[in-house]
C-alpha cells in the first residue's frame, strides 16, 4: 500500500517535470532576439549567422527542436551553452554544488531551530515567548528575502558591526557563507515556526495527550513519545514547501551576495540569451522542488500508521 | 476516622472555579467511596461531573483552578503532593478511563507501548511488565499475543478500544478508578460487556470506582451508590436503592423520569396504507456489502424503528431512503409512486415530502448561519420564496418546541438539545410526510433525549410518519409502532413493537433485549 502510494506520487512528479519542460521550452522560444546573432555580435556577416543557425538547428520546426532537446535531456545531455561554447553540464557543475551546499546549510540551520521555536511557543502558549515569536515570524514573513539580506548586511556587514563579509569572493574564508545562509534561513523559517506551533497546540490539547498525562508519565515522555510523532506529518508538508522554495529563492539571494551558484548562472544566462543554460537551470530548480515535496509526502505517509499498516 | 481502612477515596468540599471569569464550576462537593464499590456520578452535560473526575487525578482543565477542598486517595492528600508525587500517584493510585477511547488512545503508538508505559515506575523488570500487561489483557477478554500487542488503535473495533482503555487503567492495580462515560457511543451489546468487565474488575481488585454518566439506567445497574450533580453541586448522594426508590431532589426525579422504560404492552395500531415501501434493497460501500435484500414498509402516520448495533447497516438504509447513498439497488415506492434511489432524480415534491435529521446536531448546522436562514434554506429550495418568511420560521420553531426569538441565534449559542430541535424545525418546515431520524438522540443527554422523543411523538400525532433509527431498544418501545431489527445488513425480525418486545422470535433480538440495562426503580413505578 505504502509502495503503491509512493509510486503514484513519483509518477505525478515526473509528469509535473515534463509539463515544466514544455513550459520552459515554450517560454525560451518566445524570448525576443536571435540566439545566433547574440552569440556572434552585431558585426557578423549574414553567411556566418546563417551557418550558425543551421548548426544550432534553429531552422527546424519548434516541435522537432523540443523533441531533440528532450531526447538529450533524458540522456543527461543538456546541450551546449551559447555563451562559452562548452556543455551545459560542465558549466553547471561547480554552481550546482555551491548552491546545493548553500541550500543545505540554510535548511540545516533553519529547520531544527524553527521546529524547536514552534514547539516551545506551543508549550508557552499565550505567554511572552509565544507573543514575541508570533510577532517576529509575522514581520519576517512579510519582508522579502533580499530586504532581509540587506538588513543583515547593514547590521553585521562592513557598514555595521563588520563581523562578516557582505560579498562572496573566490579566496574568502568560510565566514562569507554566514550572511547568505542566515538570509535564506530567515526567509524559510517563519511558516515552519507557525505551523509547528499550531500543530503542537492541537496535539497537546488532544485527549491522547491528556490521557498520557493522566497515566502519570513525565512531561518529557509525553512530549517526545505522545505529542511529537503526531505533529510530524502535517509539519513535514510545510517544511517541504519551504525547502522546495529554497531552490527558487536562492536566485535573488545569490545575486545579492554575488554568490557563484545556479542563481547567478541563471541571471547571467538570461542576460546573454543563453537558452540551453536557462532551460537547464529552470528544469533543475523544478526537479529539486518536486523531489523535496515527494520526500515530504513519503515522510508524512510513513509517520501515519493508518497508511503504514493496512487494516 | 473509623472507616479509613475501607474508605479509599474521600472528597471534602471540593471547589473549582474558572479563570479568569471566577465562575464556580464545581462548588463544595463531598464524596467518599470504599474499596470494591462503585459510585455513580450522574448529571447532565455541563454539570461539572468530568471536572470532579479529573480533580481526583489532581488534573485540571485549561483555565480552571481548584480553590478549595481536600481530596484524599488511599490516605494521601492530593494538594500536598508535588509534581513528582502527582506523577507517582497517577496510574498507580488513581487511574482514568476516558469517554472516547478512539481519541484517547494515541494513533501513532502500538498498543504494547501504551499499555506498558502505564506501569511507569522502576519497581518492575521488563519481563514483569510484559507478564502483567498480558495478564490484564486476558482479564478484559482481549487476545494477549504479540500480534495483538503490535497493533495500532485504528486496527481495533470501538469495543476493543474501550477494553484496551480499561486494561490500561487496571494494569497498575489502582486504588481508585475514574470512568468518564466509558460506554457513551457504544451500542448496547458492547456496553453490556464493558459494564460487566468494569464491575468484575473493581470487585476482584478491590478498587473504588467513580462512574461518571448522564444515563441513570446504566448507573442504576452498575453503581452501589449514586451522587447526583446539578449545576456544579451534589444535590443528592446515597445508596443506589435509596436514591432510585425515594429520590429527594426534584432534579433526581427528572433524571429518573427521563430514562425510557422498556414497554412490552404497546397496543397494535390500525395501519393506514403504505407511505413508504422498500423492496429488495441492497447497498454497500465499494465492494463491501452493507445491506442485503431489505423489505420494509412505513404506513402513514406510523413510526417504524430500525434497531441494530454499530455497523448493522441502519444508517446506510436511512440514507438510502433519503436518496443520499450511492451504490444501492432495489425498489423504493413513496405514496404509490416509484421513488428514485438517487436523490437527484427525485421530483422536488418527493424531496419535500421526505426529510432527514442527522445524528450529530453539533455537525449538522452551518455555524455561520442564523437559525432563521438554516430553517428557510430547504424551504426556499423545495417550496419556494415565502411571502412571510418570519411566519414560516416561527411556525417551524414552534413545532420543534422552540421560541420564535431563537430565529436570530447562531448555532454556537444553543445547547445540544436546542441544536437538534433546530435540525428538526428545519426538516419539518417544508411539511414532510416522512421524517427519517438517524440516531438523533445518541449525542444527547438522557434528559434531553426524553424531550426530543416527546416532540417526535407530537409530530407523529399530527400525521407525520417516522423512520426512527436507534441502537436503544428501550427507546423503541416508547415511540415506535413497528420495529425492524437489523443484524449484519439483514432484517432478522420485523413486526409490531408489542409482539417483538414481549415474544422476540430471533435469537439476536433476545440478546439485544437482554443487554439493555434493566431499569425499574421501585419508587418510579408508583407515580
Amino acid at each position: 500500500m505504502m509502495l503503491r502510494l509512493v509510486a503514484i506520487r513519483l509518477f505525478f512528479g515526473l509528469l509535473t517535470l515534463w509539463a515544466v519542460s514544455v513550459v520552459v521550452f515554450a517560454a525560451t522560444q518566445a524570448l525576443p532576439g536571435d540566439a545566433a546573432l547574440m552569440i556572434l555580435g552585431r558585426d557578423a556577416t549574414p553567411e556566418r549567422v546563417a551557418a550558425l543557425r543551421d548548426q544550432l538547428n534553429l531552422n527546424a520546426p519548434v516541435t522537432v527542436q523540443y523533441a531533440q532537446w528532450l531526447h538529450g535531456v533524458v540522456q543527461g545531455d543538456l546541450g551546449t551553452s551559447y555563451s562559452n561554447r562548452s556543455p551545459v553540464t560542465e558549466v553547471l557543475n561547480g554552481p550546482i554544488g555551491a548552491s546545493l551546499t548553500l541550500m543545505g546549510l540554510a535548511a540545516l540551520v533553519a529547520t531544527p531551530i524553527a521546529l524547536a521555536v514552534g514547539a516551545f511557543s506551543a508549550l508557552r502558549r499565550d505567554r511572552a515567548f509565544d507573543h514575541t515569536t508570533s510577532l517576529g515570524t509575522l514581520v519576517t514573513a512579510a519582508i522579502p528575502e533580499f530586504v532581509v539580506g540587506i538588513l543583515l548586511i547593514l547590521a553585521l556587514g562592513p557598514g555595521g558591526l563588520d563581523v562578516f563579509p557582505s560579498v562572496y569572493s573566490r579566496n574568502g574564508g568560510p565566514e562569507q557563507w554566514v550572511l547568505p545562509v542566515l538570509t535564506l534561513a530567515f526567509a524559510v523559517a517563519p511558516p515552519i515556526v507557525r505551523m509547528m506551533r499550531a500543530t503542537m497546540i492541537e496535539v497537546l490539547e488532544s485527549e491522547y495527550v491528556q490521557q498520557a498525562r493522566l497515566k502519570g508519565l513525565d512531561e518529557r515522555t509525553v512530549l517526545t513519545r505522545h505529542a511529537l510523532p503526531n505533529a510530524i506529518g502535517p509539519v513535514a508538508q510545510v517544511v517541504a514547501l519551504q525547502l522546495a522554495w529554497l531552490a527558487g529563492g536562492v536566485v535573488a539571494v545569490e545575486f545579492l551576495f554575488n554568490f557563484p551558484g545556479i542563481g547567478k548562472v541563471l541571471m547571467d544566462a538570461i542576460e546573454n540569451r543563453d537558452v540551453p543554460l536557462v532551460q537547464a537551470v529552470v528544469l533543475l530548480i523544478a526537479g529539486v522542488y518536486i523531489l523535496v515535496n515527494l520526500a515530504a509526502d513519503v515522510l508524512g505517509l510513513a509517520a501515519n500508521p493508518k497508511v503504514r499498516v493496512a487494516r | 476516622m473509623t472507616e479509613t481502612t475501607e474508605t479509599v477515596l474521600s472528597v471534602e468540599g471540593l471547589t473549582v472555579i474558572g479563570r479568569p471569569s471566577d465562575v464556580t464550576i464545581v462548588g463544595d462537593v463531598s464524596l467518599n467511596v470504599r474499596r470494591g464499590e462503585i459510585l455513580g456520578l450522574v448529571g447532565e452535560s455541563g454539570s461539572g461531573k468530568t471536572t470532579v473526575g479529573l480533580a481526583l487525578l489532581a488534573h485540571r482543565k485549561r483555565a480552571t483552578e481548584i480553590t478549595g477542598g481536600v481530596v484524599e486517595v488511599a490516605g494521601r492528600d492530593l494538594a500536598a503532593l508535588d509534581e513528582r508525587g502527582v506523577r507517582a500517584l497517577r496510574g498507580r493510585a488513581v487511574a482514568y478511563i476516558p469517554q472516547s477511547p478512539a481519541s484517547a488512545l494515541n494513533p501513532a503508538l502500538r498498543l504494547r507501548v501504551q499499555l506498558c508505559e502505564a506501569l511507569h515506575d522502576d519497581a518492575l523488570s521488563a519481563a514483569e511488565v510484559d507478564a502483567r500487561v498480558r495478564e490484564v489483557l486476558r482479564e478484559v477478554a482481549l487476545p494477549d499475543d504479540d500480534a495483538f500487542l503490535g497493533r495500532y488503535p485504528h486496527q481495533l473495533s470501538g469495543g476493543q478500544q474501550q477494553r484496551v482503555a480499561i486494561a490500561m487503567a487496571f494494569v497498575g492495580r489502582p486504588d481508585v478508578i475514574v470512568m468518564d462515560e466509558p460506554t457513551t457511543g457504544l451500542d448496547v451489546t458492547t456496553q453490556a460487556h464493558v459494564l460487566a468487565t468494569v464491575r468484575r474488575m473493581t470487585r476482584e481488585y478491590g478498587t473504588a470506582g467513580i462512574y461518571i454518566s448522564h444515563d441513570m439506567a446504566v448507573v442504576a445497574e452498575l453503581a452501589d451508590a449514586i451522587a447526583v450533580m446539578y449545576r456544579g453541586e451534589v444535590v443528592e448522594h446515597g445508596p443506589t436503592g435509596e436514591v432510585l426508590a425515594s429520590p429527594r431532589h426534584d432534579y433526581t426525579r427528572t433524571l429518573l423520569a427521563a430514562v425510557p422504560r422498556m414497554r412490552t404492552d404497546v397496543p397494535d395500531r390500525e395501519r393506514d396504507g403504505d407511505l413508504l415501501r422498500i423492496e429488495g434493497v441492497s447497498a454497500g460501500y465499494g465492494r463491501t456489502p452493507v445491506l442485503e435484500g431489505i423489505d420494509l414498509t412505513v404506513a402513514r402516520g406510523e413510526c417504524t424503528a430500525l434497531v441494530g448495533e454499530s455497523g448493522s447497516g441502519k444508517t446506510t438504509l436511512s440514507r438510502t431512503v433519503a436518496g443520499l447513498h450511492r451504490g444501492a439497488v432495489g425498489d423504493l415506492w413513496f405514496d404509490g409512486a416509484p421513488l428514485a434511489l438517487n436523490g437527484r432524480r427525485r421530483t422536488v415534491e418527493q424531496r419535500r415530502r421526505v426529510q432527514y435529521v442527522f445524528q450529530n446536531p453539533y455537525e449538522a448546522l452551518n455555524p455561520r448561519k442564523r437559525v432563521r436562514d438554516l430553517v428557510l434554506g430547504p424551504y426556499r429550495h423545495l417550496v419556494g420564496r415565502p411571502d412571510d418568511p418570519d411566519r414560516v420560521v416561527a411556525e417551524a420553531l414552534e413545532r420543534a418546541a422552540l421560541p420564535a426569538s431563537y430565529a436570530d441565534r447562531f448555532p454556537e449559542q444553543l445547547s445540544g438539545g436546542e441544536r437538534q430541535r433546530v435540525c428538526i424545525a428545519r426538516a419539518v418546515a417544508t411539511g414532510p410526510d416522512l421524517l427519517v431520524c438517524d440516531e438523533i438522540t445518541s449525542a444527547l443527554d438522557v434528559s434531553v433525549q426524553a424531550e426530543i422523543v416527546a416532540l417526535l411523538r407530537g409530530l407523529q400525532d399530527e400525521g407525520m410518519a417516522l423512520l426512527f433509527v436507534t441502537h436503544n431498544i428501550a427507546l423503541v418501545s416508547n415511540i415506535a409502532q413497528r420495529v425492524a431489527v437489523l443484524e449484519r445488513g439483514r432484517i432478522v425480525e420485523y413486526g409490531p413493537v408489542g409482539r417483538v418486545m414481549s415474544e422476540p422470535s430471533h435469537e439476536y433480538t433476545r440478546a439485544l433485549l437482554a443487554d439493555t440495562p434493566d431499569f425499574a426503580p421501585e419508587g418510579a413505578a408508583a407515580d
